[in-house]
């Protein structure tokens, strides 16, 4: 198990541990995906890690989540695991097919590697290399872009497991794909997934991705998402993360859209101590749609940072984002939307916007919605609001009784309720407007997620060696 | 053809200067190209400045040279050689042209569109003018009844002369050298400019403009504005003109401060017009400018009014620090680019004092091949309560080789805070141009009048003189963007 060191750069000690583990790494991959690894690495060397210099990151700083004695595993933790031994998921009534990744490994109860009956692949991605080399080959890797100041490229040194999801053309996938994303360790650690969704002409599919942490230790993931929708496929996609406060999440999603494909997307932050979600989308063909919904309710000293980047790159396409927050105590929440509209791209439709409410002084939010616009023939608009409840609404519901903590409550539930409301699974929508209500009033905290149900607002360490289970 | 005749002309207009005698003393007068510790203190020197200027100059120098060119702005351009610049010139004494004849009659039809006075039309063309020139006894009168009220309204070397302690006081507590990398460099070498006193309670009867000052029309390249209102005092300022100007520096870096005290009122309105450029982009000026104002004392406003059409590249945010409590910052701005123009302007509004308020109005307009963006930061301090920023920042795109960007960054640090940024991007209506088409109005005509109805908000807040030849000027601008 290497730990960090901390007299060097966080890049060369990252480098460093790629060289000694190399091997270890590398494994039994097909040589296009080290070839993959390498240039990547050169990418780390040569860019280092975005800095508070770097646009986009000015308020997120990277650079103290690196120094911590993080554990790695560099060897194949994937394997038959029961986890309802330790999770279960608490949206009682959603009928899904159910994933699960443990700190980082795809565990299972069959195969790594499930083909329903309708043709769809669903499992572990160090599988699918080794089963489908191919498919895996000429799609990974071909969305992330590696010089983007993100960790991309870190991650596309480290990976070596996550989620891969095939839908053959014409499928629609009928029950939703529920990824559960567990972290347990007694030891703080260091995680690089990756997913790959491809979606070929005419499916359809919902993805539910859960990120969860059992423990209160210090953990850093940084995911990498690749999805490709064909022409005419459509994707709705949530994910909902509900994790520990010592815990950091760099996730980096790429999407890429063919002709008349469909995109949902739903970013719901109930917790989780840093977040930085990236999301890039790129309209490659006309008519495509991407809508990309996004809520965030953080407290204490959370941070949590949201990225957009929508590329029209072809006519006549479609994008909305609508993110919501609401910050309570010292929280930090950082939105930068990007629409870009390249010089064919007529007839866009782009819509943004970003509101904010702060509860305290104390709270800060930054908010950046960009434009950058190159035809003419476009409707573009943005907007960023930070205020707070609006009086006039306070003093109404006052006037009909309710005391101020509730009027309160109740107007913000309503702010939120706008991106609730988006959510097209109806068992899903119910719990998460529960969540969203137990939230907003305090009661819910990541504690409510620990099956131990200690009733200890503390963050404690349970010492239980998820190997031995 | 016609098109590379009018360039030729052009070329030669604005590479005349050097023909024609720039000043017969070279030798004594021009600073040797380049910039060092020595190019600093001839400048210095030349201008026989106290030792505090000097001091302050080197200083700038010394931490310029610790900076590198930022390069974060959306325009891009061959990187400038500093070294190839010649720092400092002797003001022209000799007129360039004789008489109005030798002018680039393209530049005078500019003029005559603009319903320009002929007397003004041979100053800014750098003709011989009379010495009864109106303008010139206008000036006169218009200094004796400044004076009257206690107003010092003069160039930056005389004020440094003749009011060294409010020089001391007050340059560089907007705009530090340490600002930024122009900053540091117009701070370094800064050749003339403009100073400007309001003593408390008084009310500027005029408006003031550089215009009327005499010795305002070669000021050089690093121009450094500095305008005090004391307590209670209100002004209203103008700067550049609606006339084209050439000029053969590539490279302007200037400064313009604003001190208001409890109370006061500043005002302050551009039209920049300098040359663009021509049509294949080749030549144009570099407008790299840091304009900041700070309300210092309660009650206090400053406004800021704009109105952008010429340089090849203009990079500048005109600012307000809202120090004292229940002071208002506005922004109202029209960038026009052309042609292969490209434009990164907006506003930072820094908000620090409570119940204080900002308005941040901008229009951009992109034709041809050029680039508009708007960038700007509205910030909220943990201790700025109750403060109150309303932006609104749409873009026009004419032609569907251009460019219009929106870059805002709004942060806000308290949660009695109101922040609202709204933006849009769109081209001309179809129906408004067929409205206009229909009731016989050519297409240069109806979009002329669209982009007018479009920027009215803020041509409506510069002053009267003003705002009538910038609504002409907006319509000459986007000639030939049509088709």
């Amino acid at each position: 198990m290497p730990e960090l060191t901390q007299n060097i750069t966080s890049e060369q000690m990252m480098i460093n541990l790629f060289r000694e583990n190399f091997d270890a790494i590398v494994a039994s991959e097909p040589k296009a995906i080290t070839a993959l690894r390498e240039k990547a690495i050169k990418e780390v060397e040569a860019r280092g890690f975005p800095d508070t210099d770097t646009e986009n990151w000015r308020f997120t700083n990277l650079d103290p989540l690196f120094h911590a004695p993080y554990r790695f595993d560099f060897t194949n933790q994937s394997r038959p695991f029961d986890i309802d031994k330790i999770f279960t998921c608490d949206v009682y009534d959603l009928d899904t097919f159910s994933i699960t990744l443990l700190n980082g490994w795809y565990v299972y109860q069959n195969a790594p590697l499930t083909t329903l009956s309708n043709g769809t692949i669903i499992g572990s991605l160090a599988k699918a290399m080794e089963v489908y080399p191919e498919l895996v080959e000429k799609y990974l890797g071909s969305a992330a872009d590696l010089q983007q100041p993100s960790l991309s490229a870190l991650n596309t040194a480290f990976f070596q497991d996550g989620i891969f999801i095939y839908v053959p053309e014409g499928i629609e996938v009928e029950k939703p794909i529920q990824i559960i994303n567990i972290i347990d360790s007694s030891e703080p650690l260091m995680i690089h997934t990756r997913h790959l969704v491809i979606q070929e002409a005419g499916s359809k599919l919902t993805l539910v991705h859960c990120d969860h942490s059992l423990t209160h230790n210090i953990s850093l993931t940084n995911s990498l998402s690749e999805t490709f929708l064909e022409k005419e496929a459509s994707l709705d996609f949530y994910k909902i993360q509900n994790k520990g406060r010592n815990s950091a999440v760099v996730h980096n999603a790429y999407f890429k859209q063919k002709q008349n494909s469909n995109l949902n997307s739903h970013a719901l932050i109930l917790n989780g101590g840093f977040t930085k979600n990236m999301i890039n989308v790129e309209l490659e063909e006309t008519e495509a749609h991407a809508v990309l919904n996004g809520l965030y309710l953080v407290d204490n000293n959370q941070h949590v940072d949201n990225q957009l980047f929508v590329d029209h790159a072809a006519p006549n396409c479609l994008s909305e984002q609508l993110y919501k927050g609401v910050l309570d105590d010292e929280a930090t929440a950082v939105f930068s939307g990007k629409i870009m509209v390249r010089k064919d791209a007529q007839k866009t439709l782009a819509y943004q916007n970003n509101k904010n409410i702060l509860l305290t002084d104390e709270a800060k939010a930054n908010s950046q919605p960009q434009l950058e616009i190159y035809a003419d023939d476009v409707k573009c608009s943005h907007g960023a609001t930070v205020g707070q409840l609006d009086p006039e609404a306070m003093f109404y519901l006052r006037t009909r009784g309710l005391c101020e903590r509730t009027a309160r409550q109740l107007l913000m539930y309503a702010f939120a309720g706008e991106v609730v409301q988006r959510i097209a699974i109806d068992p899903l929508r119910e719990r998460i407007d529960q969540l969203v209500e137990k939230r907003l009033k305090g009661e819910l905290s990541i504690c409510d997620q620990c099956v131990l149900h200690c009733n200890s607002k503390e963050p404690t360490v349970f010492n239980i060696d998820v190997s031995k289970l | 053809m016609a098109e590379d005749k009018s360039n030729d002309i052009l070329d030669e207009v604005t590479q005349s200067e050097y023909k024609y005698g720039f000043y017969t003393d070279i030798e004594m007068d021009q600073a040797p190209k380049g910039l060092t510790e020595d190019t600093v203190r001839f400048i210095s020197a030349k201008k026989n400045e106290p030792e505090f200027m000097l001091e302050f100059r080197l200083k700038a120098f010394r931490h310029w040279q610790t900076l590198k060119e930022p390069k974060w702005a959306h325009v891009h351009y061959p990187s400038i050689d500093f070294q190839d610049i010649i720092y400092y010139s002797a003001p022209r004494k000799k007129p360039k042209y004789e008489s109005l004849d030798e002018v680039d009659p393209e530049l005078l039809e500019t003029f005559e569109k603009l319903g320009i006075p002929l007397n003004e039309q041979k100053q800014l063309a750098g003709v011989a003018v009379d010495a009864v020139m109106d303008s010139v006894s206008v000036a006169t009168t218009f200094r004796s009844t400044l004076e009257e009220k206690g107003i010092i309204f003069c160039s930056f070397s005389e004020a440094v002369q003749k009011h060294p302690e409010l020089i001391k006081k007050h340059m560089g507590s907007v705009v530090p050298y340490t600002d930024n990398f122009y900053a540091a460099l117009n701070s370094a070498v800064f050749s003339d400019g403009s100073f400007c006193y309001i003593p408390k309670g008084v009310r500027c009867p005029l408006e003031l403009s550089t215009y009327f000052r005499i010795n305002a029309a070669n000021t050089g390249q690093f121009e450094r504005t500095l305008i005090v209102a004391e307590e209670g005092s209100y002004v209203s300022y103008m700067e550049g003109c609606t006339a084209p100007m050439r000029d053969e520096n590539q490279l302007h870096a200037a400064i313009v401060e604003i001190i208001a005290k409890k109370d006061a009122e500043v005002k302050y309105s551009t039209v920049q017009n300098w040359w663009p450029g021509d049509k294949k982009g080749k030549g144009g000026v570099y407008n790299f400018v840091t304009k900041r104002g700070i309300c210092e004392g309660d009650n206090s406003k400053i406004s800021w009014t704009q109105v952008e059409t010429g340089s090849a590249i203009t990079w500048k945010y005109p600012s307000v620090v809202l120090l004292g409590n229940n002071s208002i910052g506005e922004f109202y701005s029209v960038a026009v680019t052309n042609n292969m123009q490209q434009a990164d302007t907006g506003t930072k509004m820094i908000h620090l004092g409570k119940n204080t308020k900002s308005t941040i109005i901008s229009k951009g307009i992109s034709a041809g091949r050029s680039n508009n963006s708007y960038r700007g930061l509205v910030k909220t301090t943990r201790n700025a309560e109750n403060a109150r920023n309303f932006s609104q920042c749409d873009s026009l795109l004419l032609g569907d080789q251009c460019g219009a960007h929106t870059f805002p960054y709004v942060e806000v640090g308290n949660r009695s805070s109101i922040v609202e940024h709204e933006a849009t991007t769109s081209k001309i209506s179809e129906d408004q141009l067929f409205y206009c088409l229909q009731r016989g109005i050519d297409m240069e005509g109806a979009i002329g009048l669209i982009v007018n109805g479009y920027a009215k908000e803020v041509l409506s807040k510069l002053p009267m003189e003003f705002a009538v030849e910038a609504q002409k000027l907006l319509s000459i601008s986007l000639e030939g963007s049509v088709g």
